[in-house]
């Protein structure tokens, strides 16, 4: 059964620019769920003849099965008029919508999994961060993570130290801030929507807003893909399939901070759509 | 030489595998193929009617077959990764090239709904998949019991780059390979030659298990 903590969280179930008027079939947390394009710019999403909450943003079409309690999140930085902001295009992948989130936290896997391009074999080290979960806006968020990166963007001349944010502000989306290389100062936005089909396949939508005044959209397109791909073969093998969740225990084994704190969240809402309660 | 590329493109990936292997230089010109379906645009359908990548051009020279542009490298650098002159072993090779369409369309097409949400009957692409794999796995243990390594000999050959992305990338259309151990052999032995790239979803070799009898440095 949904957990009804998730039920009125929002999910992104389109991109704004290939809905179809006609509909679309898909799932939200194991409900089937009919997307609407319009020609008159109000799309709309229903589940069993009845018609849920839709938000644009972000270039996507968001919708909830519950009553949220609180608006889609913003990501103010991303409104800058000289951003490009890159809808990467929907990726299926047979995982938890859990694991989705927690694996683009985590930065250690960088070396292995993007070998030569977000990480270098010879650099695997992760310096020590912050990580904390801010309850005024109820997220989590790491800051001060740093670390060496052979080609950190498209843009990106040569190897430089990357300094990263991560915040993780609904159940299954993520945004990550990371130092950006032509504009040093400022931070280029890539996020993560996960929309939860059942609760061990998501569709995934990744989406950028870039500073980067010399690289072609496509270029931008084919990079995310190239490394959101990269993580996807990693997800489809993971094993349990479903978020270990220790119902007693603070710490689960996996040693990785912000995971950790993502994971104590989950706990502290009941976000366990995706996840496994296990002991020990 | 520019080739209109996708990275997330098997049948692209065929061509960027070969060029590297040949140590032969790409102009890449990447196509926004998804979310964009550029290749179905009027500049890309002007070059390619049949709205398809990869296209290959060279000069005046436009090509819009994968097995094509193979053959077009490979001969461009001596014919190595050719037939030959034997009338069987063309003819094989021919055959080889001509299956891979029947990989492109059954495996890359189970894909293509699997994982970006494209139309198409995914149980029916599935099954002529397996099919394939099943006549593919077949010959290459044949192959393997004659001592051949490959496709149709010895060495590689255009038609074994022609086959190998699709199979490799199999599981993303929930197609697994653990039924076929002449395929992954295969799949090894390519993955091992000098010039080998890589895409997301087909990795580079990996080590064999660690040796457990051997000594750890201290
Ligand atoms: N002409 C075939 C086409 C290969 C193929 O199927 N390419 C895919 C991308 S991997 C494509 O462009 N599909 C779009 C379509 O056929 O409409 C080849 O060169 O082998
Ligand atoms: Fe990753």
């Amino acid at each position: 059964m949904t957990s009804h903590a998730m039920r009125d969280a929002w999910y992104p179930v389109g991109l704004l620019s290939g809905l179809s008027e006609g509909g679309k079939d898909s799932l939200l947390l194991g409900e089937n769920i009919t997307v609407f394009g319009s020609a008159t710019g109000a799309p709309s999403v229903e589940c069993s003849g009845r018609t849920l909450p839709v938000v644009r943003r972000f270039g996507h079409l968001w919708t909830s099965l519950g009553t949220p309690d609180k608006d889609l999140f913003t990501i103010p930085e991303a409104d800058h008029p000289e951003r490009v902001r890159v809808d990467v295009g929907v990726v299926r992948v047979k995982c938890s919508p859990l694991r989705a989130v927690e694996n683009f936290l985590d930065i250690a896997h960088f070396p292995f999994v993007h070998t030569d391009i977000l990480g270098a074999e010879s650099h695997p080290e992760v310096s020590e961060y912050k990580v904390e979960i801010r309850d005024e806006v109820d997220e989590v968020w790491a800051t001060k993570v740093e670390f060496f990166q052979p080609q950190a963007a498209r843009s990106a001349g040569g190897g430089i130290t990357t300094e990263y944010m991560y915040r993780v502000p609904a159940p299954t989306c993520a945004v990550l801030y990371k130092t950006c290389p032509p504009r040093p100062g400022a931070w280029d936005v890539i996020a993560l929507f996960v929309q939860p089909l059942t609760e061990d396949l998501c569709d995934v939508w990744p989406w950028m807003a870039l500073f980067d005044d010399e690289s072609a959209l496509t270029d931008l397109i084919h990079f995310q893909q190239l490394i959101f791909l990269q993580d996807r073969s990693i997800l489809e093998n993971q094993i349990p399939k479903r978020l270990p969740l220790d119902p007693a225990k603070e710490t689960p084994t996996r040693a990785d901070l912000t995971s950790v704190a993502y994971r104590r969240w989950l706990k502290r809402h009941n976000f366990t759509y995706g996840a496994q309660l296990v002991a020990g | 030489m520019i080739l209109y590329d996708y990275i997330l493109s098997p049948s692209c990936y065929k061509v960027r595998l070969l060029a590297s292997l040949l140590g032969a230089p790409l102009d890449l010109r990447p196509v926004d193929f998804h979310p964009g379906r550029e290749h179905k645009a009027a500049e890309l359908l002007a070059l390619n009617p049949a709205g398809s990548i990869p296209i290959l051009v060279d000069g005046d020279l436009v090509l819009t077959e994968s097995a094509a542009i193979l053959a077009y490298l490979a001969a461009q650098k001596g014919g190595y990764w050719l037939a030959g002159d034997a009338p069987a072993a063309i003819a094989r090779h021919q055959q080889w090239l001509d299956f891979s369409h029947r990989l492109t369309q059954a495996l890359g097409g189970a894909r293509l709904v699997e994982m970006l949400h494209f139309e198409g009957d995914l149980a029916a692409l599935q099954t002529r998949g397996v099919a394939a794999l099943r006549e593919l796995e077949a010959a290459l243990f044949v192959q393997r019991l004659g001592g051949q390594s490959y496709l149709i000999r010895d060495t590689p050959s255009i038609a074994d780059i022609a086959c190998f992305p699709y199979v490799a990338l199999a599981p993303d259309g929930s197609i697994p390979l653990d039924p076929y151990p002449s395929i992954r052999i295969w799949m090894r032995a390519i993955r091992a030659l000098p010039g080998f790239i890589e895409m997301p979803g087909i990795h580079r070799r990996h080590d064999l298990a660690p040796d457990p009898f051997a000594e750890v440095p201290s």
